[in-house]
């Protein structure tokens, strides 16, 4: 009785020689804290080479990282609070366009959209330029004198593009409720104010979380542009505490430090910026 | 016809005290416009390289090397949740450091990468993470059945993807590639805080010796606004020639 093989001709079936490409890469798989665990291998890595290339009369490079790390973490901090600020101002800006944008009154709806375009594709230094050098540092209202101080004038311009990024946002969330809840409300006598805050919002809003937890992360990597117009941020501070110590075998180790914090911040969103997205993705 | 619009722009400064200087000085034109030139030159490099990278990402990272894999996801992580601005700093200050210097020729040395040169690797390693991403959502997209068809066939690997899976799915991603490349070029103003010579950094030399501040900000965010629109007019009409008919709506 013959156990393996035939005489007859079979056609076996084929097999795909590797697998293909989008089921390596599954989703899921990148839940994994792999990618935090490369970078604290990275820095842990530039921190010993600097410890080894150090001079031997020096501080050792840990010693002076840990000195500066605080200062840096508190710089880290001021980014957050400004990312914070331009984040409310914005959105707030932002909703007020982005509904304007759908709005049935056609100069409300073109001025509304312009402005979306325009500010969406301007560079967000650029827009923060601006409002550093264009805007007063003060304000004279009936003779009492507002002061402006800079960072106020940095949320303002950071809060700028955010605000058209927003009203793009809610625009498209708004696009995406299907137009027979916009019948079934007109049918039910709903006036066209009331449908939208009403029916069409509160549906909208679910679907516009994920996008703008995206632009809020955007946002805090962007914050760091403020030291550009010579704001004190994290970044400000490093290049300081680099310039105190001049020790060149020091700056791999401190910025690396400075992506740490905007890594360990921004990575959490972006996850659940996903996790959000899957759970509200409508497929057709 | 320029000479009318120098005119015009004399006269304006004349009148109205509005200094346009790069309509009507020779100097400052020639600035901005090779900082223009620097721009666009930083933008179509890096524009390449990143898709190059974005696709060599996607390729590694479907690939059977579980250390690939791993690097992969390392570097598109890290690239997408950093700021670029800390990320270009580190290059130019801290990786450039570690370089060797090369003879430049009189006497000197200079580095072995110019900020130039390190903008342009900032921003295709900054841009190539997103292009990872969103090819590897373009190539998800593509439907299984066609794949397997192929595969029944016995494409490999490389051919499955070269007449297969990559035709279809970049039709799939180029909306998402359009906004990435869109983001690519507004991010290019950060080469500013290295001291490249790009259109930002051209307009501040100018306000900073002409004291026309609040002019040249208006003619660099037109500027920047129009260059933009430019690149989105041209990847709209190249979005809508590539369309699959039927596929989307």
């Amino acid at each position: 009785m013959k156990t393996a093989g035939t005489d007859l001709a079979v056609l076996l079936p084929y097999r795909a020689p590797t697998p293909i490409a989008p089921s390596g890469m599954a989703a899921p798989v990148l839940l994994s804290g792999a990618a935090l665990t490369v970078f604290a291998i990275l820095f842990c890595a530039s921190l010993a080479l600097a410890q080894v290339t150090a001079r031997p009369a020096g501080e050792s490079a840990t010693t002076v990282l840990l000195r500066w790390a605080p200062l840096i973490f508190q710089g880290f901090l001021f980014n957050i609070l400004i990312s914070f600020l331009a984040m409310a101002l914005g959105t707030l800006v932002g909703l007020l366009i982005g509904v304007a944008q759908v709005s049935i009154v056609a100069p409300i709806r073109k001025t509304a959209w312009g402005l979306t375009q325009f500010f969406r594709n301007a560079p967000w230094l650029v827009l923060l330029f601006y409002a550093m050098f264009l805007l007063p540092f003060e304000f004279r209202v009936f003779g009492l004198t507002i002061a402006f101080p800079a960072w106020v004038k940095a949320v303002i311009g950071l809060a700028l593009p955010v605000a058209a990024n927003v009203s793009e946002i809610v625009r498209g969330g708004i696009k995406s409720i299907p137009s027979g809840q916009w019948e079934s409300a007109e049918a039910l006598a709903f006036t066209r104010g009331q449908t939208m805050r009403m029916i069409i919002l509160p549906q909208a809003f679910k679907r516009m979380i994920p996008p703008w937890m995206n632009l809020y992360a955007i946002l805090t990597m962007a914050t760091t542009l403020i030291s550009i117009v010579g704001i004190q941020d994290g970044l400000t501070i490093t290049r300081a505490a680099l310039v105190a110590e001049s020790r060149p075998e020091l700056m791999i180790p401190l910025y690396l430090l400075l992506l740490l914090m905007f890594f360990a911040y921004c990575y959490p969103i972006a996850r659940a910026t996903l996790a959000l997205e899957r759970r509200f993705n409508v497929k057709a | 016809m320029s000479d009318m619009i120098a005119a015009f722009f004399e006269r304006l400064n004349e009148t109205h005290g509005l200094n346009f200087s790069v309509f009507y000085d020779a100097f400052d034109r020639a600035r901005f416009i090779t900082g223009l030139w620097t721009t666009s030159y930083i933008c179509v490099i890096a524009i390449a390289a990143s898709l190059a990278l974005g696709l060599l990402g996607v390729w590694i990272a479907g690939g059977q090397s579980r250390i690939g894999r791993l690097i992969v996801r390392g570097y598109v992580q890290f690239f997408r949740n950093t700021p670029p601005l800390v990320q270009l700093s580190f290059f130019y200050f801290a990786v450039a450091a570690l370089l060797p210097t090369v003879s430049d020729g009189f006497g000197g040395r200079s580095p072995l990468v110019s900020g130039t040169g390190w903008a342009i690797i900032a921003f295709s390693l900054f841009a190539g993470a997103f292009n990872v991403e969103i090819f590897r959502a373009g190539i998800e997209a593509v439907p299984s059945t066609t794949v397997e068809a192929a595969e029944s066939l016995g494409y490999t690997r490389l051919q499955l993807y070269i007449h297969v899976v990559l035709p279809l799915a970049f039709r799939i991603c180029l909306p998402a590639l359009n906004n990435n490349l869109i983001n690519l070029v507004k991010t290019t103003t950060l080469a500013y805080a290295i001291g490249v010579p790009e259109l930002h950094y051209a307009a501040s030399q100018i306000w900073s010796e002409s004291f026309n501040v609040r002019e040249m900000m208006n003619v660099l965010l037109v500027t920047y606004v129009l260059l933009v629109a430019i690149l989105v007019f041209v990847m709209g009409r190249w979005e809508r020639a590539m369309r699959i008919p039927g596929y989307t709506t």
